[in-house]
């Protein structure tokens, strides 16, 4: 038989565990929803079937003379060089966007060619650019 | 001639800072109870010299003697005086140089401090807190020089990147390192504990108010930083849980448990191997988070110039950190024998450092998993920001509730009867949130939620002070300040979260737009010559109808000389009730202006609050029993 004590203290045990257990579910859960995928636009073209209304990172080069403006918004292409992607954006844009220059932009993906953006992401350095973004940039053009 | 002195200074350091280990080492194995004289004058010279070379520094950015590398790639002759001396700490090598001289300067006053308390306990740590100067000292002079000479002497710098012009993020990096390293001392006073088998109570009152120390600057810190991303960045938003922010973070939480923890350890002797894991992990994390910046293996929007082979020294200097640090911890044996009681001021006490784990285990998971399915997967992204406010959010209600109860509970155990006053601020506080509801529009349960229980802290902790005051103990005015500081954040945080709005536009010269009951009138464009950059001033008029009031809001396009770029700056007018924040941007030369103009309610509020809670911290360092 357990003796009071240590049955006392095995609840306890248990019940710490099965809280922890369930706040790591919990975490987890949470975690997948939330997930921005980070890609290219090849890797938009490629693979992927478009899930219903899951955001996305988009990151490139910000194509030659394809910014456009009108009252409503912004519209320009980032490439990678191989593929290209439409992007429309509606606010303002970071300090070092421009034309070829790098950008990260983050939003709906509306069919494998055309992004709604929510935002574009900063950059405080001219040089700057993800490492995984320099890497495959670096690869397309050669 | 300058580099020259500087490096002389360097390696005096280093020579010093060995001799202290050596000799702290030799007087630890001696049986008299005296700690020799020659460690306090080694202390003294090691202090002298590490801030003599930091003064130096100063004094070559002040001065703009480009001869030295640090000075040519971030100052210039045309900056500020202010921002040149800003510009000190604003690259790797000089804040790798105020890093050393934080934890210099704690280590000679924790020694001092100490100096008659326990012999081999001050001399551990002593010892163990000149090891780790003496690694970042080897990895300041190894490929970090702040004193590394250019040939020929450039005439001009290259001047700083005029982000970091900035007063808010002049000061934060000193306020958050102040916290940062500051937990190094506290790290060598727990391998100091534990090697000198020094009694778990004495151990708690002479780290107290390290903690504290550290705890206050790195919330400042962490405070400023995020003031500093509210007006700069032009979001609008004040909290991004960006990989940098979060790094500061995790050792926030960690503090927090442990100024909490430690004053179990101290009075009732209880938990003293989970205050010996904490001290350890808060100063690991710290230079966890800073190698996860620093190397570039987090993707940040902040960006620090990074270099892999600096990457690799934290890396190896990290990983035998952890490894000694455990062997060391795992070398004691002793098991804490406790029994806690359900309702006493312990058991919520640990109730806090249940919350503190899970935040902080939330914030780590959110900000590796990246790491990990690069590395596994191969697919690289990242965790939005919704991932942390669905899952904080939630377990913020529990607990403020318990932050409420907490501190009027009493040591070892109590009859709990006061359900009567909390029933009553619990009515109390409902009304309260159904009177902001009703004034506003609506917004979801677990807004209302938070709403509720953050008024139920901020009311009872008033209410248990006034009661407390009629005694005339002012003792408990530090954690009342903190905690009701947290209480009126939350609050604000979550009516803010609520009540923005945000709208786009593209907009020329002279046009008016009217969204809502909003009418936005780009006025015009004025060109302003000022001290280091030429600023472009558009003239935005807003004029609510509903409300009718009007404002003038002057957003800015800088273009800086030195070195040569372009930053917006957004146009902010804050009073008590809210923020009117707007930002313009422009794309070459374009004709169309991007603006995004925000109404931010109660930004004053959410500060005002933040500093409420740090100071708890601070005045507690110095109100005495």
């Amino acid at each position: 038989m357990l003796t009071k004590k240590i049955k006392k203290r095995l609840l306890f045990l248990i019940s710490i565990i099965l809280v922890t257990l369930s706040f790591l579910i919990f975490i987890y859960l949470n975690l997948k929803q939330n997930i921005l995928y980070f890609k290219t636009p090849s890797e938009i073209f490629i693979n992927s079937p478009i899930e219903g209304n899951s955001m996305v990172r988009v990151g490139g080069m910000v194509k030659k003379n394809s910014i456009q403006q009108n009252n409503k918004e912004i519209r320009f292409i980032l490439t990678d060089y191989e593929k290209e992607l439409i992007v429309v954006y509606n606010g303002t844009v970071p300090n070092l966007f421009s034309e070829e220059q790098g950008a990260v932009v983050e939003g709906i993906l509306n069919d494998k060619k055309y992004l709604i953006a929510d935002r574009i992401l900063a950059k405080h350095d001219e040089n700057y650019m993800p490492p995984q973004m320099k890497k495959i940039l670096k690869e397309n053009a050669k | 001639m300058l580099s020259n002195l500087g490096n002389f200074l360097l390696f005096g350091s280093i020579f010093i800072t060995l001799s202290i280990i050596y000799f702290a080492y030799q007087n630890i194995k001696e049986k008299n109870i005296q700690i020799e004289k020659n460690l306090v004058y080694l202390s003294f010279f090691q202090i002298t010299f590490i801030i003599t070379s930091f003064l130096l520094l100063i004094f070559a950015f002040v001065f703009s003697d480009f001869s030295l590398i640090a000075v040519y790639q971030n100052s210039h002759t045309a900056k500020p005086i202010f921002y040149k001396i800003a510009g000190v700490w604003g690259n790797h090598e000089g804040s790798l140089l105020l890093w050393v001289n934080i934890m210099v300067i704690f280590s000679f006053l924790f020694f001092l401090f100490n100096y008659k308390f326990n012999k081999s306990y001050s001399l551990y740590t002593l010892l163990v807190q000149n090891i780790l100067i003496l690694g970042f000292l080897v990895f300041l002079i190894s490929n970090s020089n702040p004193f590394f000479k250019i040939l020929p002497i450039p005439l001009e710098g290259l001047g700083l990147n005029p982000i970091l012009q900035d007063p808010a993020l002049a000061i934060h990096p000193p306020l958050l390192y102040l916290g940062f390293v500051g937990s190094s001392i506290y790290f060598s006073a727990a391998m100091a504990a534990i090697l000198s088998n020094i009694y778990g109570k004495n151990f708690a009152s002479s780290i107290k108010v390290w903690v504290l120390i550290s705890w206050s600057f790195q919330s400042l810190g962490i405070i400023v930083g995020s003031i500093w991303a509210y007006y700069e960045l032009g979001w609008g938003g004040f909290w991004f849980w960006d990989p940098v922010e979060n790094a500061s973070l995790i050792p926030w939480f960690c503090m927090t448990a442990l100024a909490h923890s430690v004053l179990v350890l101290e009075k009732r002797n209880y938990l003293y191997n989970w205050v010996l894991i904490l001290s350890i992990i808060t100063f690991i994390s710290s230079v966890t988070g800073t190698f996860l910046v620093r190397s570039g293996i987090l993707n940040s929007v902040h960006t620090f110039a990074n270099d892999p082979a600096r990457g690799m020294y934290i890396l190896i200097f990290l990983s035998l950190m952890i490894f000694f640090s455990f062997v060391i911890f795992f070398k004691r044996k002793i098991y804490d024998n406790f029994y806690l009681e359900p309702v006493s001021k312990e058991t919520f006490i640990l109730s806090n450092n249940w919350f503190m784990m899970f935040y902080l285990a939330t914030v780590l998971i959110g900000t590796i998993y990246p790491i990990f399915t690069q590395v596994l997967y191969d697919t690289k992204i990242s965790v939005g920001p919704p991932f942390y406010n669905s899952v904080i959010a939630p377990i913020i209600i529990p607990f403020l509730i318990m932050m409420a109860i907490g501190p009027k509970i009493r040591w070892i155990k109590q009859k709990y009867n006061d359900f009567k006053s909390v029933i009553l601020i619990l009515i109390l506080s409902c009304a309260m949130n159904f009177l902001i509801f009703s004034f506003f529009k609506s917004y979801d349960l677990l807004s209302n939620l938070i709403i509720i229980s953050s008024l139920f802290l901020i009311i009872h902790s008033i209410k248990d002070f006034i009661i407390n005051s009629k005694t005339k103990s002012y003792y408990n005015l530090p954690s009342f300040l903190s905690h009701t500081g947290f209480g009126i954040l939350m609050l604000f945080i979550i009516l803010n979260h609520n009540f923005s709005k945000e709208y786009d536009l593209n907009i020329k010269v002279g046009e008016t737009k009217k969204i809502d009951n909003i009418e936005i009138k780009f006025q015009d464009l004025k060109i302003k010559k000022r001290e280091n950059y030429n600023a472009i001033v558009g003239n935005f008029n807003i004029i609510d109808i509903k409300k009718n009031y009007q404002r003038n809001l002057n957003p800015e396009i800088r273009i800086y000389d030195n070195p040569q770029t372009l930053t917006f700056e957004s146009a902010i007018k804050t009073n008590l009730k809210q923020d009117l924040y707007l930002t313009m941007s422009n794309i070459d030369g374009s004709d169309f202006y991007n603006v995004k103009f925000q109404i931010k309610p109660f930004m004053l509020w959410i500060w005002f609050a933040a500093f409420l809670t740090a100071s708890g911290g601070l005045l507690r360092t110095f109100l005495k029993k």
